[in-house]
């Protein structure tokens, strides 16, 4: 990773100098090792630029106004934000003229928040050596199996392969068969009163924060619906347990084709919702009924949910399997 | 000092319910947050933070206030019911029992918020001392001793005993209704041992000795000034996550929901990260995200001090590992601080 870090830096660095591009987009080294942040760097500022076990964050959404500005931008991505990106570039939303994209591998990246989970408090710092990794605290070294603490987007890793890129650092990778519905198939076999349990139990931990909202790649609108307080449905609060439903399953519906399973939301979630559950049943279902399907894969096909065919099959044509 | 086995515990749980809604830090599928206690509750002690601070307590996330009645054109509005539950909550931190004061500025300084009054007056608090303190902690910075903080009646956790001390009317009076629960223990000098070692660890964390020089009503514009705040809030996803975890942030709307008979009024918890936090009929008064993210800090460190004399800041460092961009009041406290100034 430190190998890749300062390939990074070094590639960032020349681009800056020969003027090929003007900013940089990537991540900043914070105080701990997990509290690196996305930025953007100039030539000034690039030696803080990092890449560690913890850069989780997908940087794609802020090229919607980081491309606006004047002058190119090189941004930084894994191979699963490759997908966001595209989807982005086919809304619209991002000027790929002025953006230069390198590639870098990923080996999944590290969830902050699992450590608890483990005991392991005070994180003074953390070194991973193949599937282990060990923690420094406060209270001494812990070692977990990597996975255990890893991002759940990291667990459902789509692949090494990036679907875009103008360069890239390292080999690039295969696409990887995930068992990324497992958990959805989970549901569908649960009565609807289990499955409304489930569902209930983990809606109402949330407090309305919207961070799954705003760091969505797919989340674009300049004005969410539930910002207007001309909607009539602009609520900061879950005002009741109808609520806690709607903010949800109204912008899973809202992604739905769009989603890339980028992972962003389960990601930010201050209270562990598994939110990426929602869009993964819909993209399970929608492979059932018009194909296999995966948004961002490139920037060109559309999206079952914005194409009709003739062979389209009606929704009275399944039974209850889907099928 | 009274103690109680901490195997007794749901029994001095039972008991305080008996007369009293108890919230405490209750594990809800790993995450722990203050929730009212049932019995059979997974109650967790040990976890160090719960994600939601203890405010929702006295200032709960949402709170009806009134409604009114809508019959053609006739409009009766309903009284008001004030929270007349007699409440206990139990294992606060230091920081978060800190909170309460500055949140009584908030709402009981000059006109006083009935809600909130009512709640505060009705409500007994139990603090519990922070055996393990994280590398995020940085309630020294404040004054705060997370090793004996204050509270109605203070309680710490040593070698399978929790150990339990009134400090005023209200303590004593909680304690006599359970005081036939605990035995008498003469470990004074076994939690005193607990606190010091408490204190050295937290002299020795990282953010434990933050500088907040320079944080005042007199380098007010400095402070706004600083050519800083674009970095710092570059990358402000402008959620209201550091918002809702955090023990102080106290501003709030209110907004009116419409029902079928007439209209629920209601208040909820506002972020100032939000684009429509303050919009009022002539728009918003801050449009960017760096306004949004430049106000926040400067409530907590510069306004709040200036108007109350302390920061509206308890260093319980929630917002330091919750933010989904990982930006903080800490990274805010070292750009802008004395450490580090502008040229």
């Amino acid at each position: 990773m430190q190998k890749i870090s300062a390939e990074m830096k070094k590639r960032a660095s020349e681009l800056l100098a020969s003027g090929e591009v003007s900013r940089v987009i990537g991540w900043a080294e914070g105080d701990f090792c997990y509290d690196c942040s996305p930025a953007t760097f100039t030539a000034e500022n690039i030696d803080k630029l990092v890449y560690t076990d913890f850069c989780g964050a997908n940087l794609s959404k802020y090229l919607i106004k980081e491309s606006k500005k004047e002058g190119k931008i090189l941004v930084f991505l894994k191979p699963c934000d490759t997908y966001s990106f595209n989807q982005l570039i086919q809304e619209h939303r991002i000027v790929r003229e002025n953006i230069y994209v390198i590639g870098i591998p990923c080996d999944g990246k590290l969830d902050y928040d699992k450590f608890k989970f483990f005991d392991i408090e005070g994180v003074l710092g953390a070194e991973s050596n193949g599937n282990e990794l060990t923690v420094d605290t406060i209270y001494g070294k812990k070692t977990v199996n990597k996975e255990e603490v890893m991002l759940e987007k990291c667990l459902c890793c789509k692949g090494k392969k990036h679907m875009v890129y103008d360069e890239l650092i390292g080999e690039e990778g295969e696409l990887k068969e995930s068992s990324r519905f497992s958990m959805v198939e989970k549901l569908e076999a649960m009565t609807e009163d289990e499955r409304y349990a489930f569902w209930q139990g983990e809606l109402s931990k949330c407090i309305r924060c919207n961070a799954c909202r705003n760091v969505c790649p797919a989340c674009s609108c300049e004005n969410c619906v539930f910002d207007n307080p001309e909607s009539n449905i602009a609520s900061k609060a879950n005002a009741n347990e109808f609520e806690e439903k709607l903010f949800h399953i109204i912008r899973a519906w809202h992604v739905a084709g769009r989603c890339t399973d980028c992972g962003e939301c389960s990601r930010v979630c201050p209270q562990n919702i598994p939110l990426h559950l929602l869009n993964r049943k819909f993209i399970k279902d929608m492979n059932t009924f018009y194909g296999e399907y995966q948004a961002g894969e490139d920037t060109e096909t559309r999206a079952p949910l914005n194409s009709y065919k003739l062979n389209d099959r009606e929704a009275y044509e399944f039974d209850k399997e889907g099928k | 000092m009274m103690k109680i086995s901490v195997k007794n515990l749901p029994e001095l749980y039972a008991k305080i319910a008996e007369e009293n809604s108890l919230y405490i830090p209750i594990n809800n599928k790993g995450n722990v947050n203050f929730k009212k206690w049932e019995q059979g509750a997974l109650v967790d002690l040990d976890r160090l933070k719960t994600v939601k601070s203890a405010k929702d307590v006295f200032f709960p996330q949402s709170q009806d206030l009134v409604n009114f009645e809508v019959n053609g054109k006739e409009i009766k509005v309903g009284e008001q019911v004030l929270p007349t539950d007699k409440q206990v909550i139990f294992g606060v931190r230091g920081c978060d029992a800190k909170s309460f004061e500055i949140l009584d500025m908030a709402f009981l300084e000059d006109f006083g918020d009935k809600f909130y009054e009512a709640r505060r007056e009705n409500t007994t608090i139990i603090t519990l001392a922070c055996g393990r303190p994280d590398e995020a902690c940085f309630c020294k910075v404040y004054g705060i001793d997370a090793a004996d903080p204050k509270g109605d009646i203070t309680t710490w956790i040593v070698d399978g005993y929790l150990y339990w001390m009134p400090n005023n009317d209200k303590g004593y009076d909680l304690t006599a209704k359970v005081k036939d629960l605990f035995a008498l223990g003469n470990d004074d000098d076994k939690v005193e041992a607990y606190k010091t070692e408490i204190r050295s660890i937290i002299d020795k964390l990282p953010y434990s000795h933050l500088n907040l020089k320079g944080f005042d009503a007199e380098h007010l514009m400095e402070k706004f000034d600083s050519k800083k705040w674009n970095e710092l809030s570059e990358a402000c996803l402008g959620c209201g996550t550091c918002t809702f975890v955090c023990p102080t942030c106290q501003c709030y709307d209110i907004k009116d929901f419409k029902t079928n008979k007439g209209v629920e009024r209601f208040r909820c918890w506002d972020s100032c990260m939000f684009s429509d936090f303050t919009k009022c009929a002539h728009g918003n008064p801050r449009t960017t995200q760096l306004q949004r993210f430049r106000q926040r800090f400067m409530h907590k460190l510069v306004y709040f001090h200036s108007n109350h004399g302390v920061y509206s800041c308890v260093g319980c460092g929630r917002c330091v590992q919750k933010c989904p961009s990982m930006l903080n009041i800490v990274k805010v406290i070292k750009a802008l601080g004395e450490d580090n100034k502008d040229e």
